[in-house]
C-alpha cells in the first residue's frame, strides 16, 4: 500500500469504518511510513479536540418543558379535531337524512299527482330513456323507415299482438317518418316516430286492457314534452322536444282519426 | 369508540416520549451548531418535535435518534431558507478529494494547543454541509452508514466530506492560531 492509498483511507481508519483486511494494510504502512503516520497522529488530535464535552450543547431544562407543554396542547388539539371528527360524522349523516325525509314530503306534496300518478311516473322516465336512446344511436330509431301509412302498419303485423293504426299527417307538416319494435311496461309496444321540421316524435302505442278514452295528460321531463292518453282501448304516450302547443296538435290529430 | 381514540392518542404520546424525547438534547446540538444560535435552536427543535410527533405513527424502527434527528435537520434547512439569507445554502463545489499534505508537522504541535474556545470557533465557520458531517461523526459518534441515512448521501461521499471537512478545520485552526500567535 503506498501512500496515497493510505491516506485515502485514513479517515476510514481514524473513523473504524475500515474493514479487518485494510485495516491491517494501512497499520502495516504506517510502520514504516513516518509522514503518514503523522497524519494520523493529527487526525487522532483533531478528534479527541472535537470529543470534548464543551463542545456539546445540551438542551436547556425549560425547552424540555417547553416541548412537552407544546406537545401536550397538540395531543388535545388532536382529540377535539377528532371529536369534531366524529360530531361531524354524526352531524352529516343528520342532516342528511334530514334533507332526504324533506324532499320525499316535497315529492309527496307537489308533484301533480292528478296529472301523473305514481305507476306512470316509472313509464315516464322509461319513455324518456327510449326516446334519448332512439335519437343516441344511428339507425336506431326507425326498424321501417317509410311515410307510407300501410308500409308501416303491415310491418308491425306478427311483431305485436295487436294492430296500431298508423296514418301519416305530412299535410299537416307532421310526416310519418317510419316504426320500430319497442319493449316498454313489461312488453311489446310499437312506436311510430314522426318528423316536424327537426324534430322528431316518438308515440308509443299499446293495449290499454280497459275499454274507454281518458283525457290527455301533459307531463315534462328533462326537456321533453309527454302527452299520453287512452282510447279505444289503447295507451298513447307521444314524446319530443317539440313545444308543448304543437305536440297537443300533434296529439290531436292522432285521437280524431 | 371516542374513548379508544382517546386512548391512542394517550398512548403514542407515551411511546412517543419514550423513542424520541430522550433525544432532545442530540436535537438541540445538532440544531444550535446548525443555526449557530441558542435562540433558533430551541425554535427549530420545538419545531421539529411537533413535526415528529404528527409523523410518528410513520416511525417503526428502533433508532429515534436518527430518526429525529432527520427531522431536525430537515426542519434546520427550511427554517434558514425561510430566515436567511440565501447565500447561506449555497450547494458545496465538486467532491474532489484531496490528499493530506504531509508537512503538518508544526501544524501538529500547534493543534495540541488550541482550546477549546478556538475548535468552536473554526467549527463554526466551517461551511453547513462540513459542519454537520463533523457534528453526527465527532459529536454523535454515529457511524457513516447512519450519517448516509440521515443527510441522505452515499457512503463513499460520506467519507470524502467528512475528509474535506477536517482538513479545513484543520487549516482553519492553524490559521486561528498564528493569528493568535502574531497578536
Amino acid at each position: 500500500m503506498n501512500c496515497q492509498r493510505t491516506q485515502e483511507l485514513i479517515h476510514g481508519y481514524v473513523d473504524g469504518e475500515l474493514d479487518l483486511v485494510r485495516n491491517l494494510e494501512v497499520e502495516q504502512h504506517m510502520e514504516d511510513c513516518r509522514a503518514c503516520a503523522r497524519v494520523f497522529g493529527n487526525q487522532t488530535t483533531l478528534k479527541s479536540m472535537l470529543r470534548t464535552d464543551s463542545l456539546y450543547h445540551d438542551a436547556p431544562d425549560r425547552l424540555k418543558k417547553r416541548i412537552q407543554s407544546s406537545l401536550r396542547k397538540e395531543v388535545k388539539s388532536e382529540m377535539r379535531r377528532r371529536a369534531f371528527g366524529w360530531g361531524w360524522g354524526w352531524a352529516t349523516i343528520g342532516a342528511t337524512s334530514a334533507l332526504i325525509l324533506l324532499i320525499a314530503l316535497a315529492v309527496w306534496n307537489f308533484v301533480p299527482r292528478s296529472t301523473v300518478p305514481a305507476g306512470d311516473e316509472l313509464l315516464a322516465q322509461e319513455i324518456v330513456s327510449d326516446h334519448v336512446r332512439s335519437l343516441q344511436l344511428p339507425g336506431h330509431l326507425v326498424d321501417v323507415l317509410s311515410s307510407d301509412q300501410h308500409t308501416v302498419k303491415t310491418w308491425f303485423d306478427g311483431k305485436v299482438d295487436f294492430a296500431p293504426s298508423v296514418k301519416d299527417f305530412a299535410d299537416q307538416d307532421f310526416r310519418l317518418y317510419g316504426g320500430r319494435l319497442e319493449y316498454l311496461n313489461n312488453r311489446s309496444v310499437a312506436a311510430l316516430v314522426y318528423q316536424r321540421r327537426l324534430h322528431y316524435i316518438n308515440l308509443y302505442i299499446w293495449p290499454s286492457g280497459q275499454a274507454g278514452s281518458t283525457a290527455e295528460v301533459t307531463t315534462q321531463r328533462q326537456g321533453y314534452n309527454l302527452i299520453h292518453w287512452t282510447s279505444s282501448g289503447m295507451n298513447y304516450w307521444a314524446i319530443s322536444d317539440l313545444n308543448s302547443v304543437e305536440l297537443h296538435e300533434f296529439a290531436r290529430l292522432i285521437r280524431q282519426e | 369508540m371516542q374513548q379508544e381514540e382517546r386512548w391512542q392518542t394517550q398512548n403514542k404520546l407515551a411511546s412517543f416520549d419514550e423513542a424520541v424525547l430522550p433525544h432532545l438534547h442530540a436535537a438541540y446540538n445538532l440544531a444550535h451548531w446548525l443555526t449557530r444560535n441558542y435562540t433558533d435552536a430551541g425554535d427549530v427543535v420545538q419545531e421539529a418535535y411537533l413535526r415528529a410527533f404528527k409523523f410518528f405513527r410513520g416511525f417503526h424502527g428502533t433508532d429515534g435518534r436518527s430518526w429525529l434527528l432527520a427531522i431536525v435537520r430537515h426542519t434546520c434547512y427550511t427554517w434558514m431558507q425561510h430566515n436567511r439569507s440565501p447565500a447561506l445554502c449555497v450547494p458545496l463545489e465538486d467532491e474532489t478529494d484531496e490528499i493530506e499534505s504531509t508537512d503538518l508537522d508544526p501544524e501538529s504541535l500547534l493543534l495540541q494547543r488550541a482550546d477549546t474556545l478556538l475548535v468552536r470557533r473554526a467549527l463554526e465557520e466551517l461551511p453547513i454541509e462540513f459542519r454537520e458531517v463533523l457534528v453526527f461523526r465527532e459529536l454523535e459518534e454515529m457511524s457513516y452508514k447512519e450519517i448516509a441515512i440521515i443527510t441522505e448521501l452515499p457512503l463513499g461521499t460520506v467519507m470524502s466530506r467528512l475528509a474535506r471537512a477536517r482538513k479545513r478545520l484543520q487549516l482553519a485552526l492553524s490559521s486561528h492560531m498564528h493569528a493568535e500567535v502574531l497578536t
